[in-house]
């Protein structure tokens, strides 16, 4: 916004924004955390890599193999993928809408299979090969599937689009008929609630004609 | 969520005295077994399953498909719904659990939902899933507001004055008309289950929604070898073409031999309060000319005893339809 008359840093986006003040509060939970083990960074030794998470009571040490780098993560077990991959993570490319497996926008790649981030928990896949939105293409070198959906014009307001994507790139490796109706209905995991569908079957059969 | 202890066992055994010690095995659980999670993780963030303990079974290698030396097939507890549907002998032997398979869900889910986990997949019906609301499944004795609330979709078969909740599995359907067997690891040992036995009526215990205890593991399921000849279709009506749990389905595993049904399995889902078997229907089609007016009344005697809810009367009617077309596919097949 050029006319914005407010003062501040930058371009401060709204979520780096959010994070911010989230970190300082956050600061204020883990000291507490912290008095009840002292010196526990002291004993930490200094080749061992530090875990990213929260610092919480029952937290569990895993590794998640995200988008081709290893991260060594802790996490409550009761966190799902989605919000491992959200909040500690950080990669919030990956969208929650409905947190109930009924909407498909938080559709991942585990171990290179499509699958609902959350539905599963973090925990359950320690050592395993995460992928997400931000693993297969970036704004400079876009996917394929990315490309068709921005020339398609397979999006609305856009929220449902990286589980769309993630799902339909991994269709491309799926036993799947060469019709309309049988993408339509390996796509029926994903809900467009502005009904973008039709050009979303267009712009992922452009790529299967393409492949 | 509730907070729970996240156990991943080294084996079976461990996986089975892991859970030994748990209250129930049923609604209540403190100790549940976690697989594709798509069920239990759903019910946990509703508060309607509780677990103490969470036992993965994921790293078990229950993940096979393997003949047996019978013919049959065997199929591993954790093996996933998308990778059972594509195997290239229950494509060939076994079509009608093929096409229950994908059927049911999303390709996301049926990349997560697995064998063991269909098996004990929960009922959908809203008051199950609502804290807030009585349930006799979720709380027994707190009542069922859905046999004057909303019930659409719930049961008309096997219900009870204390629960009318519907079996929503499509896999399941399928296993009962290829008459599957389960077989259970538990801390008295293995043992043997068919798919007939293993899911209980709600009577007047609806929370008691299959014959495992504590500690027991479903370790896989046996087929039959299939049978020289037979015609499978697995039909599925809904209320939108994809991704909705059934308000009828029928499957049907038929012979036929000049113009003549010589052996019939039939099953019926979206209606009954466990996958529904029907005796009535196959008893009907056996021995009797494969037309549309024997179809017609095999199908209408496996409604006979079906009671309809207050909105739901249409699936008497739907069901019946959908097993009469479904033999019509078979037959024509």
């Amino acid at each position: 916004m050029p006319d914005d008359p407010r003062p501040g840093p930058p371009d401060p986006t709204r979520r780096k924004f959010l994070y911010t003040t989230g970190g300082s509060a956050a600061a204020a939970v883990i000291a507490t955390y912290a008095t009840s083990t002292p010196d526990a960074a002291a004993q930490r030794s200094s080749s061992e890599p530090i875990a990213e998470g929260p610092v919480i009571e029952g937290a569990v040490p895993i590794t998640l193999r995200i988008n081709g780098k290893d991260r060594q993560l802790r996490v409550d077990p009761r966190a799902t993928l989605l919000d491992c991959l959200r909040e500690t993570v950080v990669l919030t490319g990956t969208k929650k809408g409905c947190d109930h497996g009924q909407c498909g926008a938080c559709t991942v790649h585990v171990n290179g299979q499509r699958v609902n981030s959350c539905l599963t928990l973090a925990v359950m896949h320690d050592g395993e090969e995460i992928t997400t939105i931000e693993g297969i293409g970036t704004p400079d070198a876009m996917h394929p599937m990315q490309q068709a959906f921005v020339r398609c014009d397979a999006y609305q307001c856009g929220y449902c689009t990286s589980g769309q994507i993630m799902s339909a790139v991994a269709l491309l490796k799926e036993p799947c008929g060469p019709d309309d109706a049988a993408v339509r209905e390996l796509m029926s995991g994903n809900i467009c609630r502005c009904g973008a569908y039709p050009n979303i079957v267009t712009a992922i059969q452009q790529v299967r004609k393409n492949a | 969520m509730k907070t729970f202890e996240f156990v991943r066992p080294a084996d079976a055994a461990a996986a089975v005295g892991s859970a030994a010690k748990a209250r129930t095995a049923q609604q209540g659980a403190d100790v549940r077994f976690v697989a594709g999670g798509t069920t239990l993780l759903d019910l946990m963030k509703l508060n309607v399953e509780t677990p103490d303990r969470l036992i993965d079974i994921n790293r078990l290698l229950l993940d096979t498909v393997e003949a047996t030396p019978d013919g049959g097939l065997k199929i591993g507890a954790t093996v996933r719904n998308a990778n059972l549907a594509q195997h290239a002998t229950v494509q060939r032997d076994y079509a009608v659990l093929a096409q229950a398979l994908l059927a049911g869900a999303s390709a996301q889910l049926r990349n997560m939902a697995t064998t063991a986990g269909n098996l004990l997949q929960r009922t959908r019906c809203m008051y199950f899933r609502d804290t807030a609301m009585p349930c006799n499944k979720r709380e027994p004795g707190s009542g069922c507001p859905a046999i004057t609330g909303s019930n659409r979709s719930l049961a008309i078969l096997g219900t009870s004055d204390h629960c009318i909740a519907t079996n929503p599995s499509d896999m399941c359907v399928a296993m009962a008309a290829l008459e599957a067997t389960i077989h259970v690891q538990g801390p008295n040992g293995a043992r043997s289950i068919t798919i007939a036995d293993f899911h209980l009526l709600p009577g007047s215990t609806p929370d008691r929604e299959t014959v495992l205890e504590p500690g027991d593991l479903i370790t896989h399921v046996t087929l039959p070898p299939p049978r020289a000849g037979s015609r499978q279709v697995y039909l599925k009506l809904r209320d939108r073409a994809s991704y909705e749990f059934a308000l009828a389905s029928a499957a049907v595993v038929i012979s036929v031999s000049g113009g003549n049904v010589t052996h019939a399995r039939i099953a019926l889902g979206g209606v009954g309060t466990k996958p529904w078997r029907s005796p009535e229907a196959e008893g009907a089609l056996v021995g009797q000319p494969a037309d549309a007016a024997h179809f017609r009344s095999a199908a209408e005697a496996a409604l006979r005893d079906a009671k309809p809810q207050t909105e739901n009367a249409f699936k008497v009617e739907l069901a019946t339809r959908c097993l009469t077309h479904a033999l019509h596919m078979a037959a024509t097949s």
